[in-house]
């Protein structure tokens, strides 16, 4: 018998749909806990006698959104595709910035507190500002918070992840006699992905708040955040949470759809999220 | 000074030692039988893959045998780790960035509820014995990695455990430092007179340091042959020139060699 | 004394950048007449000088302090709620991160609705924040304290589980020869080391602290703070654009404040090996 090697990393083994079935089992619990809290929302409200207009039963805002779906859904639309605009927008200037200031290395450090600063920056406060530009009934002004929301985290976490290559890492493209964009292409970019799509997840959520946050200022009627404020002034409660349903909904979709982008994109890579 | 183990007995028995990983596909270890008597300084060598790492893990129950008996001091290995009966010390010095040197050695100390004064009075002691002193309010980072290291070790003895584990300690330092810290750790063994179990790579490294060498043979890891290495102590650098030095590195290097081809002759 | 006068002089030169282009991009649009990406006027683009006249002068005529006086109290108002949410909003956050990295079925249980609480449109839930702890006879500020705790937590919760659950192998299998237990390896070991994680966080929720008090204060009808300024001359900003701009000026430099006391409160706690940039 000759001195084989045993192999060093074993073959993952499972069926395939073992595995999934596994993975399925990991929500379980989430699972349970959704149930738990509209078991115990719906209970509640009639032993603590909780007034209508905080929470309405789970089933009333069931039945509610039911009854408008087509209402609420066309405006989580409209809302959504500010959102998405903004998100885009910002991501992709966020993006372009750390590569200008990346690849200029000098002028980055310099204005990097200045960056830092400007991050910390209640963005939300210009809101009206936009509507005034824009006008409020567009869904430009909308677009133009997310896109300034979204700006920030994706440009900071860009230039992080280009610039936490290792050396050793450069200097073997450089032995290979690569050039800037090669390394570029090869090296930097690969590492900074992680890193981008953990900021355009955060993005996600960011540019819904800030498109619902602008409508708050002013906004036209079949955009979803008004709709949810009008809903409240005129305590039509069910369908007020109704619509911050949709909103949540829409948010977790777009948020579910990036994650899985990054899966796709990043293969193997582990994500820099837990 | 030292924690006296049980007098007469081993410090630590393994018997019929067996370790598997992957649901029984990959052995790691087979059939181990080794007792080591207190005071001795055993070095594990073998080929990469060959299981001391884990063989070291196992006697710190840091991994748990699949079958066999492990004794330590006289107790089971995990009654042994829980009373703190032993030190490690591993490849990276693993010392805590937040704190400063001193701090790192207090760690054990702490952890048992050690007051401040007799804290400080044996990390005093420690960073001596290692010859640091002086050192204690700096911070890790701040160290050449044979500096790091000899803290490491000092960390390891803060409690005077009966046994010292060490794996490839010196592995990432440089031959010279190696060298130094080799003179230095049979200082530190002779005055904590502690029982040390050292894994290494080098053949030169083994039979400078220990008493007996054991030899392992690549997976599945058993023991090839143990060597009695009979130079006598104290070990200087004119040891490295002395011809029975030289006879028994050659020796140790054929066993190497015999426990790699064993696999082709034995079933 | 050097370092501080080029950081002085070159924080001058940027404002001095920052103010030359606004002037600039001013002039220029107004002067062709473009309208893209949007109209530029004196409403829309007021001159640096107009809006930094506007915080030395009354916002209503003859009435009430001057505004830069006005605003700072309003700052301060703000400020207090954004503190109280930001002390609140961290310590569930860090609470939130231990528990689910001490258990692994916590994790799965809970972190799907940490992610997906942000996605709740704030805005509207906070009148109904608002008002039902008013019933519970809680001043109305600190429900604005509750929403900007509402905003602050998630980072805080997020970044401390992925610190917690990134604690090196080996310290870890170190702590565990020396037979510490696990709640000895969270706090000797894994919290520690998490630290530069958790100031990663804490000063994203510094400004997120800030921006939930002011969106708190909006619905809320509350007058004495930021949010509620900026309401009030959102109105009226065709008339006065310029006191809706110093507002927003004065709310930037609250939130930069709030975000360099994190700074300066991770250098005193946290001390680590300089970190190597490519």
């Amino acid at each position: 018998m000759s001195a084989q090697p045993v192999a060093v990393a074993p073959v993952p083994r499972g069926a395939l749909s073992r595995r999934v079935g596994r993975r399925a089992l990991d929500w379980l619990p989430a699972v349970i806990v959704l149930i738990l809290v509209l078991v115990i929302w719906q209970e509640s409200i009639a032993i603590f006698d909780i007034k209508r207009f905080l929470a309405p039963k789970p089933t009333a805002i069931a039945g509610n959104f039911w009854d408008n779906r087509s209402e609420l859904l066309r405006a989580g639309w409209f809302t959504f595709q500010e959102a998405l605009g903004g998100w885009a927008i910002g991501c992709g200037l966020g993006i372009l910035v750390a590569l200008v200031l990346a690849r200029w290395r000098r002028l980055g450090r310099a204005l990097q507190p200045y960056a830092i600063a400007a991050s910390a920056i209640p963005i939300i406060a210009f809101a009206p500002i936009t509507n005034a530009w824009f006008g409020p009934f567009g869904k430009t002004s909308k677009m133009a918070i997310a896109a300034v929301l979204c700006f920030f985290p994706v440009f900071v976490n860009t230039v992080r992840g280009l610039t936490s290559v290792r050396p050793s890492s450069i200097e073997l493209m450089r032995s290979y006699a690569a050039g800037e964009l090669d390394i570029f292409r090869r090296v930097r970019f690969p590492t900074a992905l992680p890193f981008i799509f953990t900021a355009l997840k955060i993005g996600t959520v960011l540019s819904m708040i800030g498109a619902i946050v602008g409508e708050y200022f002013g906004g036209s009627f079949t955009a979803l955040g008004v709709l949810i404020s009008s809903k409240t002034s005129t305590f039509d409660f069910e369908e007020a949470w109704a619509g911050i349903g949709v909103a949540c909904a829409f948010g977790i979709a777009f948020y579910l759809a990036v994650a899985a982008l990054e899966r796709v994109a990043l293969r193997g890579a582990p994500s820099t999220e837990d | 000074m030292s924690v006296q183990p049980n007098v007469g007995k081993s410090v630590v028995e393994i018997q019929g030692l067996t370790k598997r990983f992957e649901r029984g596909d990959v052995v790691a270890l087979q059939d181990i039988d080794l007792a080591i008597e207190p005071g001795e300084f055993i070095s594990l060598i073998g080929p990469s893959g060959c299981g001391k790492s884990t063989l070291l893990r196992i006697i710190g129950d840091l991994i748990e045998p699949t079958s066999g008996t492990v004794t330590v001091n006289g107790k089971p290995a995990p009654r042994a780790r829980a009373d703190h009966d032993y030190g490690i010390v591993f490849q990276d010095s693993v010392l805590f960035d937040w704190r400063t040197v001193a701090k790192n050695v207090s760690l054990p100390l702490e952890m048992l509820g050690w007051e401040r004064a007799r804290r400080k009075a044996r990390v005093d002691e420690m960073l001596a014995l290692v010859e640091l002193q002086g050192f204690g309010d700096h911070h890790p980072w701040q160290l050449s990695g044979g500096m790091q290291m000899r803290v490491a070790i000092a960390r390891a003895l803060a409690l005077e455990p009966a046994l010292l584990l060490m794996d490839e300690p010196f592995g990432a330092l440089d031959e010279m430092t190696r060298e130094r810290l080799n003179m230095e750790l049979l200082g530190i063994w002779d005055a904590s007179k502690s029982t040390v179990v050292f894994v290494t790579h080098s053949i030169a490294e083994a039979v400078f340091l220990s008493t007996r060498t054991v030899v392992m043979s690549a997976r599945p890891g058993r023991i090839a042959n143990v060597i009695e290495i009979d130079l006598p102590y104290p070990r200087t650098s004119s040891t490295r020139e002395d011809p029975h030095y030289f006879e028994l590195v050659t020796r140790v290097r054929e066993a190497l060699h015999l426990g790699s081809d064993l696999d082709a002759v034995a079933p | 004394m050097r370092r501080v006068a080029v950081t002085v002089g070159s924080a001058v030169l940027v404002l001095a950048v920052l103010v030359g282009a606004w002037e600039l991009y001013r002039w220029i649009w107004i002067s062709t007449g473009w309208t893209w990406p949007f109209l530029v006027d004196d409403t829309s683009m007021p001159h640096v000088h107009t809006i930094v006249e506007a915080l030395f002068k009354q916002p209503t005529a003859g009435v009430g302090d001057i505004l830069i006086v006005q605003l700072f109290h309003a700052s301060l108002f703000t400020a207090k709620e954004a503190a109280v949410g930001f002390v609140l909003g961290a310590s569930l956050g860090f609470a939130l991160g231990v528990v689910m990295s001490q258990w692994r079925i916590m994790q799965r249980g809970l972190l799907p609705y940490v992610v997906a609480s942000q996605t709740v449109p704030i805005l509207a839930v906070a009148p109904i924040v608002v008002v039902y702890l008013g019933s519970l006879h809680v001043a109305a500020w600190f429900s604005v304290s509750v929403i900007a705790a509402y905003l602050t937590f998630f980072p805080v919760a997020i970044n401390t589980l992925r610190g917690l659950l990134s604690t090196d192998r080996r310290a870890v299998e170190l702590m565990r020869a020396f037979a510490a237990g696990r709640w000895t390896i969270l706090w000797k070991l894994r919290v520690p080391a998490a630290l530069p994680y958790i100031f990663a966080a804490l000063k994203i929720s510094a400004t997120a602290c800030i921006v939930g008090a002011i969106i708190g204060e909006a619905p809320s009808s509350i007058q004495d703070g930021l949010g509620g300024y900026i309401v009030n001359f959102n109105q009226y900003y065709t008339l006065n654009p310029q006191n809706l701009w110093a507002t927003n000026l004065i709310a930037a430099l609250v939130g930069i404040s709030f975000f360099l006391l994190v700074v300066l409160a991770e250098k005193l706690v946290v001390r680590r090996a300089p970190e190597y940039v490519a």
